[in-house]
């Protein structure tokens, strides 16, 4: 008999042997049908009940946690708004200010043109003269009958003639008069124009004032909503926070690039001063680290120049500063800063000069002697280059500070919120388990019943015929009790 | 007390930026030596891009010496030209530039030896590589391997290589193992079982000068 027959009971032939082995295990499968139904139910609830706890004290974590992130968001946008809007009132007081200082003057200005257009037009309303009193002792003489006298016919003409005289003298005074009131008219102009461009300045000081009223309005808008603690803030300063954390990771990337070209610059000649063979680690030199001291060094500056300034508020000390504290302060950085970026210049240049040296030797060294490079202005220009770099990149690593205070304030919103995420996730995933654990255990108690499926079918048969011999004992039993 | 306390934790943090660097010496050490006996006399040239090709290569801090093997090497004299090289770039191509004159001088003007004293040349070299307190200790052997001592010297005796890695350079066919090759694949493993013996961490053979790369880079 080989090992795989051993539990053959003939081992001739197995098909018997199989046969009542499984008879023989139902048998006892049967038997212990019960306790085994209750052992994979209490397994099922040992797996599935922690799982379900965890997951209900996850989702719990997770809503503190986005209590805690809504109430932080909240805050900060509340903060960051009101400072929008201190900002923006003091802008306005600023055109306020400046703009509507000059207004008295403005409105002096206009009423003295408005009192001199009015005087000009008065002027203009002036009518000529009335004709003389005699002109109607004229009239008088003009209705005196000739009758045919030749003295009165002559006196009449030369009435007439001396009427004719005064007439042309009265019309060339009447010219005279419109000439000189057209003259007046035309001296308006100037006026009028200078009247028409102060009303459209002032019209459109006006509307810029109002297009800056506009945009108080909609912050304080959005600043109420904020202090509702309304679902639409919320999602809108989430929103805001990771376009911040995205804009800021992009620009900290770039300056990341630009603090690896300075490393670049500056590690080969900090061996000079630190010297080439000493290591911090296996693959770290010295001064390669001197190096990174260096341009962390010039980070920091840029930073405490950006704090100075008032720029970016990473540090509260430095906020609350004087003001000639701050303004010392300041003056201290730039001047470090200024040095350490003639110090990269200087770097930079001997960097390009141990370069030429090592060139130089390793021709020398080499049995193939190479052609010397040319030595004109055009091999200056990397050298000029490399100490320009050196010289600006400090300059542009201390606007790295700006982007670092981004990242850092929506780091926390954009963390807090993928926290929760991840909480509720892994809430769900507990869940699903627990239900899986739950469902497995209802399936292996079918399976099982499938298994020992021949002797619950005769349990049941045998259940049906004691029910069908008990029914007409019962039914005599009734008719015995109506009786 | 706030005093006391920053003061306390400066020192700390001082001490524990020096308790930081590596104590582990990361710099190489070679030592050359050079057959100028008999034959392999005209070879010599051929040492000198093997020099320049270490000059080229060792950094700041590392050591290199060049000595010749004759009739009896264990001996500083035979030590031709020695540097441990500074630990600033520019001083360190000074001194790189004076040792490849002294070498070329030495090796445009090599004197034959009657007998060759290899093992000798190898006690020597790992003498002075143990003193250099190197990291990486590599004695470069530039000879055909054929040692010949005379009778009054005493070579058979236990050598210690530990830790030192032995490179045999340009170990050109003598006329005898043209006849019998065996011979001279013989030779270099009697050769390997000796250096290995002695505790040497490493046993290569190197005729193509081109494939120094392989030994000398930094890993």
């Amino acid at each position: 008999m080989t090992t795989t027959q051993f539990w053959m009971l003939w081992p001739d032939s197995p098909a018997l042997s199989v046969f009542v082995l499984a008879v023989v295990a139902m048998v006892f499968l049967y038997a212990a049908r019960k306790p085994m139904h209750e052992l994979l139910r209490a397994v099922g609830a040992l797996i599935g009940g922690p799982l379900r706890l965890g997951a209900r004290w996850m989702i719990t974590t997770a809503d503190q946690m986005k209590e805690r992130n809504k109430a932080v968001l909240l805050a900060h946008g509340r903060q960051e708004t009101g400072q929008r809007i201190e900002r923006e009132f003091e802008r306005l007081g600023a055109v306020v200010r400046r703009d509507l200082q000059g207004y008295p003057t403005l409105q002096r200005k206009l009423l003295d043109e408005i009192t001199r257009i009015e005087e000009d037009y008065r002027k203009c309303g002036e009518v000529p003269p009335p004709p003389p009193d005699w002109v109607e002792a004229v009239t008088a003489m003009a209705n005196v009958k000739t009758g045919g006298s030749e003295m009165v016919q002559r006196i009449l003409e030369e009435i007439k003639s001396s009427i004719a005289k005064i007439h042309d003298k009265a019309i060339n005074e009447y010219r005279r008069s419109y000439e000189s009131r057209h003259k007046i008219l035309e001296g308006f102009m100037p006026f009028w124009r200078s009247v028409d461009r102060n009303m459209t300045e002032v019209n459109k000081k006006l509307g810029d004032l109002q297009e800056s009223a506009k945009g108080v309005d909609v912050l304080m808008a959005k600043y109420e909503s904020i202090n509702a603690k309304t679902d639409k803030a919320e999602h809108a300063l989430t929103v805001s926070a990771f376009t911040q954390f995205a804009i800021a990771l992009l620009v900290m990337a770039v300056a990341a690039g630009g603090a690896f070209i300075n490393f670049k610059l500056i590690a080969l000649p900090m061996s000079e001063m630190v010297g080439a063979g000493d290591y911090l680690t296996a693959s770290l030199r010295t001064s390669e680290v001197a190096a990174l001291v260096i341009i962390f060094v010039e980070a920091s500056m840029g930073l405490f120049l950006m704090e100075a300034l008032r720029i970016t508020h990473l540090f509260p000390r430095i906020a609350t500063l004087n003001d000639s504290m701050r303004r010392r302060m300041m003056w201290i950085a730039l001047v470090l800063l200024v040095t350490l970026a003639g110090v990269e210049a200087a770097l930079a240049l001997m960097r390009d000069m141990l370069i030429a040296d090592k060139q130089a030797l390793l021709q020398s060294l080499a049995t193939v002697q190479q052609a010397a490079a040319t030595d004109g202005w055009v091999g200056r220009i990397p050298t000029a280059g490399q100490m320009l770099l050196g010289f600006i990149l400090p300059f542009a690593l201390a606007f790295i500070a700006i982007p670092l205070e981004s990242l850092i304030h929506s780091s926390r919103t954009v963390g807090g919120v993928l926290l929760a995420a991840l909480v509720s996730t892994l809430a769900l995933v507990l869940r699903v388990l627990a239900n899986i654990a739950r469902r497995m255990s209802r399936v292996l108690i079918t399976l099982y019943d499938v298994v020992i499926v021949l002797p619950l079918v005769v349990e049941h048969m045998a259940k049906a015929g004691m029910a069908m011999r008990r029914s007409p004992v019962d039914a005599d039993d009734s008719a015995h009790q109506a009786r | 007390m706030i005093k006391r306390l920053f003061l306390l934790a400066l020192a700390l943090f001082c001490a524990g930026l020096s308790g930081c660097s590596d104590p582990r010496s990361h710099a190489q050490a070679v030592y050359v030596l050079i057959d100028t006996s008999g034959t392999y006399a005209q070879e010599a040239a051929k040492a000198q891009v093997i020099v320049n090709y270490l000059l080229g290569t060792l950094q700041p801090g590392d050591s290199l010496a060049v000595a010749r093997v004759e009739s009896r090497s264990f001996s500083e004299k035979d030590i031709v030209a020695k540097a441990t090289f500074d630990r600033r770039p520019s001083q360190a191509n000074a001194q790189k530039r004076a040792f490849r004159d002294t070498t070329d001088g030495f090796l445009k003007n090599v004197k034959q030896s009657r007998y060759t004293d290899i093992t000798g040349g190898l006690l020597q070299g790992a003498e002075f590589l143990n003193e250099t307190g190197a990291g990486t200790k590599t004695i470069v052997v530039f000879s055909d391997m054929q040692e010949e001592i005379d009778k009054i010297t005493v070579r058979n005796i236990p050598m210690n290589l530990k830790r030192i890695r032995v490179v045999a350079v340009n170990v050109v066919k003598l006329k005898t193992d043209n006849i019998d090759p065996r011979r001279y694949f013989g030779r270099l493993e009697a050769w390997q079982k000796r250096v290995v013996a002695a505790g040497a961490s490493e046993w290569r053979v190197i005729n193509d000068l081109e494939r120094l790369d392989a030994i000398f880079s930094r890993s």
